[in-house]
């Protein structure tokens, strides 16, 4: 299967976040970067399909600046064959992100393309089905698990309280969530390989972005609460703090 | 007069919870902006029947779409269909849920008819005729004030933030044709978890649990407390226990599972990370149960009780029994 995965360069799910100077973006200073956690699930996914066919060959592409090249060189690490890195300014417009990825893969007429759900600095939970619908495919979202069966991908779609067993024709596009895709850690001979495997750069056509970011802030921080007491016999006057207090339940 | 368009969700052919949020929050925003709320409620026959609980909310014109191919989700066929509706409207904005329903479609039908998208809002205005939403980044660690610079303005609403209120309006319903296009993507089943039709992240109560409950073995105790909640309660887990397999992912709570904002959160042996304490920001009133004193979670609980989960949590349950 020729698979394309997209990947995104965010920053560390533990790092702390503050706003920068500008007051419309992020401080960057000091923050380590890695690839979003979802999109490693979804590389996960297209390295592991690749090596039970014994053949075929995946792609990874991110829409970035030139540092997003460490993240493609990881993904390169883990056992993906070639990346492409489209140069551009990441925005919150979706679309854009969706079009320039379309316009890079549309003719390389992958059987499947893998994403990750979301991209955990954004978190908006988009681009997937806007690139499925750019590329006219169909598109299996919040997917845990897949299998292939003759020309089909039969997927384990997490929704509200349960799990929807979707089918869908390839070529189709899946976005991953955690599941059956615990990400390998990169071998040192996968290190080494990596350094010798295509990363090719390219301008991304990103077309015109119409979502502005007019301000970024800290959310309103929480005035410390109390501790009730100690022990199962603080449980009564918990119980009437949250009734006559709190009025919650 | 301008118009703007509401995505009510069903399933099973019952009206989600969700969808009396996405009318008012659709309600809202049309106020500030001198318009009216179109509805669409898509699904299998019979379903017009719950359009008369939707004009409450402030409805003016209701589209009811029903058809057989809608008994089990069809993303190819809503998309199509709200796509359509959409361009014979000439909508300002499309107000979906952030639910797994809605954040599937928004995208398919912002691509379809080349509009802006935010998800997730937690906030809505017309600002210079623009819509412009309020949205949650790295996990809340940071609100977003974002406009879209297209029409329609393409938005969905984080569950338990725009509280349903009753906005009486005419509620006229109107049905709508749903297109005669095929689903390449088919459901063929739907495996219901028993006890947990209510998703973490929609539910007003939320009882989480971590590694301070020891083991699997005790998830009774906190299924016992749902129980004891009431059914618009459910349960999450925190990341630790989740990455241990005790739990699901679909229970996670934190940067890399849902994001939450519940009327009450339960933090029980969650010594509280930094992912988890940014997913859970939003909720009203946190209660932080955990064996350590210092731990991260008392500086973000209304009210903490310090000591060991598996002793406190059944005393719990039992006192709210007596209630």
């Amino acid at each position: 299967m020729n698979i394309y995965v997209c990947i995104k360069r965010v920053p560390d799910t533990e790092a702390r976040i503050k706003v920068a100077g500008n007051g419309t973006s992020i401080d960057t200073a000091g923050l380590k970067y890695v690839i979003s956690p979802y999109d490693e699930f979804a590389l996960e996914a297209a390295i592991r399909q690749k090596e039970a066919a014994g053949s075929g060959e995946v792609t990874v592409v991110t829409v970035g600046e030139s540092n997003a090249a460490e993240q493609l060189r990881s993904a390169l690490a883990m056992g993906a064959d070639k990346a492409v890195l489209l140069k551009g300014q990441p925005t919150l417009d979706g679309l854009a992100t969706a079009r320039a990825l379309a316009e890079e893969i549309r003719g390389a007429k992958p059987d499947l393309v893998l994403l990750g759900m979301k991209a955990v600095d954004d978190d908006q939970q988009q681009v997937g089905p806007m690139l499925a619908e750019l590329l006219g495919l169909p598109c299996v979202t919040v997917v845990a698990e897949m299998e292939f069966e003759d020309g089909r991908v039969v997927c384990h779609r997490e929704i509200e309280g349960g799990v929807e067993v979707v089918e869908a024709p390839l070529p189709a596009v899946v976005t991953l969530t955690k599941g059956k895709y615990e990400p390998r850690y990169p071998s040192l001979k996968g290190i080494m390989a990596a350094k010798k495997k295509p990363l090719e750069e390219k301008e991304a056509k990103l077309g015109e972005a119409r979502v502005t970011v007019h301000s970024l802030q800290p959310p309103a921080e929480k005035a410390a609460g109390r501790i009730v007491g100690q022990g199962a016999d603080a449980v009564p006057e918990l119980v009437r703090l949250l009734r006559e207090e709190a009025k919650v339940i | 007069m301008a118009r703007i368009l509401a995505i009510a969700e069903q399933r099973d052919g019952a009206l989600r919870r969700l969808s009396d949020e996405i009318v008012s929050a659709a309600r809202t925003l049309a106020e500030a902006a001198g318009a009216e709320v179109d509805v669409l409620l898509a699904g299998p026959s019979g379903i017009g029947a719950a359009a008369s609980g939707l004009a409450k909310f402030g409805a003016e014109k209701i589209l009811v779409a029903e058809s057989d191919t809608l008994k089990l989700y069809a993303p190819d066929v809503l998309s199509q269909l709200i796509a359509d509706v959409a361009k014979n409207g000439d909508y300002v904005a499309i107000i979906f849920g952030a639910s797994s329903i809605g954040k599937d479609l928004a995208p398919r039908v912002a691509a379809k008819l080349d509009a802006p998208l935010a998800a997730d809002a937690v906030a809505l205005e017309f600002d210079g005729g623009k819509v412009t939403v309020t949205r949650p980044v790295y996990a809340g660690r940071a609100l977003a004030r974002v406009s879209l610079d297209g029409k329609p303005g393409i938005v969905s609403i984080r569950p338990n933030v725009f509280r349903p209120q009753e906005r009486p309006a005419g509620g006229a319903v109107e049905q709508v044709a749903v297109p005669a296009v095929e689903s390449r993507v088919k459901v063929r089943e739907v495996r219901t978890v028993a006890g947990a039709k209510l998703d973490v992240g929609e539910a007003p109560i939320v009882v989480s649990g971590g590694r301070g409950m020891k083991g699997p073995e005790n998830w009774h105790m906190l299924e016992e407390l749902r129980d004891a909640l009431g059914h618009t309660c459910a349960l999450g887990a925190s990341r630790a226990v989740v990455d241990a397999g005790w739990r699901p992912h679909a229970e996670q709570v934190g940067q890399t599972g849902k994001t939450v904002a519940p009327q009450l959160y339960f933090a029980i042996g969650i010594s509280g990370a930094m992912q988890h304490l940014a997913g859970i920001r939003s909720s009203r009133t946190v209660v932080a149960i955990n064996k350590d004193p210092e731990a991260p979670i008392f500086k973000v609980a209304d009210y903490g009780i310090v000591g060991d989960a598996t002793e406190v949590v059944p005393r719990l349950t039992e006192e709210l029994k007596k209630l």
